[in-house]
């Protein structure tokens, strides 16, 4: 797996059993039954969709990103690439991507990494761990702060440089810009759109995204 | 204070207070040892990868960078290195990995030759102090470099780390370090290569104006201004 392979569905958004609006700044957690599709789009363009996967039967598996990129040789993710946990387990495919480009390594926004990367005085503002961590006290069970390991972040763009440089660039996704990932069991989604309105890779205007989910 | 060596395979975790330092020498050519930190005070607290590398504009670890806290804090810095590069985004071997490249081995028919994986290791480790899978994440391979092209292909880089190099880290939170001495799960090479890696700790100078993590970007110094404020309320 490695540069953009682009695939569009043939999924048709009247055949879904799901189809909602997630605003800028908002939450969503929502399980996957083996098999079904989750689509999510990118309905202004340049929006990042701060994502998080847990086996739904056993939630203290989660999404593993360095697994997931050393297994495929490569930080970017496109169709056909395989979403793993810690223990191995394969939890989803990526399964279309009109997009060409999803960020493994930048991470959510949290208040306190935003004191470091910006300035001490934007703690107060609104973040992508805050909102994983309201969605997982709404859920219930046992969810935590331990829980929220490193995410995908699907449409935004962080190059790295053969020199070991990391920079957030421009997206490379535009309006209408959708992935597709199939689960391959029980999966338990976890959705920040993010609402930083401080990185330059979103023109500091988060927008909403779609989502749908089809049974297969 | 410590004088120990991780043998290949090996590992070993403990808590280690703040302003130490850690050095790591590689007693042979080809080390690779996992890392993985946590506040020893309050174990949901935990070294982030994405924090550590977006606040510093990196996909390497090198002097002058620090490993920072989900919480905006470091927990320690790099502030000796002769490798240039350590790789934080390869992750550790697991079970099943190690059996498909090195061959299926086990403890009944090697003893202690079988070869130990890093998810095994962690897992062991992690549990040792009340944390478990849920607690796993991206590691720090301390001695490893893997570079990124432009199509985001990564390529782990042969005889980057010889004999006798050394990394020193500065314990800037009290913590607790689980180490696993297995293959970097990048490295192609068909037989185990795990080589002895020492640690040393000693008793680090007090940090001073001039130093080389705190300087290292004005994100850093932030970092360190919020680790200070934590302790200064204890």
């Amino acid at each position: 797996m490695g540069a953009y392979h682009r695939v569009e569905s043939t999924r048709k958004p009247e055949q879904a059993v799901y189809d909602d609006i997630i605003l800028a700044g908002d939450g969503w957690m929502r399980d996957l039954e083996s098999g079904q599709v989750l689509r999510i789009v990118d309905l202004e363009g340049n929006q990042a969709a701060d994502t998080l996967f847990y086996d739904a039967d056993r939630p203290e598996d989660h999404y593993a990103a360095a697994a997931t990129i050393a297994r495929q040789g490569n930080i970017y993710l496109t169709t056909g690439s395989v979403l793993v946990a810690e223990s191995g387990k394969e939890l989803l495919t990526i399964v279309a991507d009109t997009c060409g480009r999803h960020d493994t390594l930048g991470g959510s926004c949290s208040a306190q990494s935003n004191t470091v990367r910006y300035a001490h005085e934007k703690e107060h503002m609104h973040n992508c761990r805050d909102t994983f961590m309201l969605q997982l006290a709404k859920r219930g069970g046992d969810y935590g702060k331990r829980d929220l390991a490193p995410n995908i972040n699907f449409f935004m763009n962080v190059p790295v440089t053969s020199q070991g440089g990391l920079k957030f660039d421009d997206g490379v996704s535009s309006p209408g810009a959708y992935v597709e990932l199939q689960s391959h069991g029980r999966t338990t989604v976890l959705i920040s759109n993010c609402p930083q309105l401080n990185n330059p890779c979103n023109a500091y205007n988060p927008t909403p995204i779609r989502i749908l989910i089809w049974n297969e | 204070m410590l004088n120990t060596v991780i043998g290949a395979g090996g590992k070993w975790s403990g808590r280690i207070g703040r302003g130490k330092l850690l050095r790591f020498t590689a007693l042979e050519a080809g080390a690779n040892v996992s890392l993985m930190l946590f506040h020893a005070h309050d174990l949901t607290e935990r070294y982030n990868m994405p924090d550590t590398l977006k606040a510093q504009y990196t996909a390497h670890l090198t002097t002058g960078h620090t490993l920072m806290s989900d919480n905006g804090r470091v927990l320690a810095g790099i502030v000796h290195d002769e490798l240039g590069w350590h790789d934080p985004i390869g992750g550790y071997t697991t079970r099943s990995l190690t059996d498909d490249r090195y061959g299926r081995t086990t403890y009944q028919d090697l003893r202690n030759d079988w070869l130990r994986s890093g998810q095994e290791n962690f897992a062991v480790e992690l549990t040792r102090h009340g944390l478990g899978m849920r607690d796993m994440m991206p590691v720090v391979n301390l001695f490893s470099k893997v570079y990124c092209d432009e199509n985001g292909a990564m390529h782990y880089v042969q005889d980057h780390c010889p004999a006798g190099s050394s990394v020193t880290l500065r314990s800037e939170m009290d913590v607790i370090l689980a180490l696993s001495n297995t293959p970097n799960p990048l490295d192609r090479r068909q037989s185990y290569p795990a080589v002895p890696v020492r640690l040393e700790v000693t008793q680090a100078e007090p940090v001073r104006g001039d130093d080389v993590c705190v300087n290292h970007r004005d994100e850093n110094r932030r970092a360190y201004e919020n680790t200070w404020a934590y302790y200064s309320l204890i």
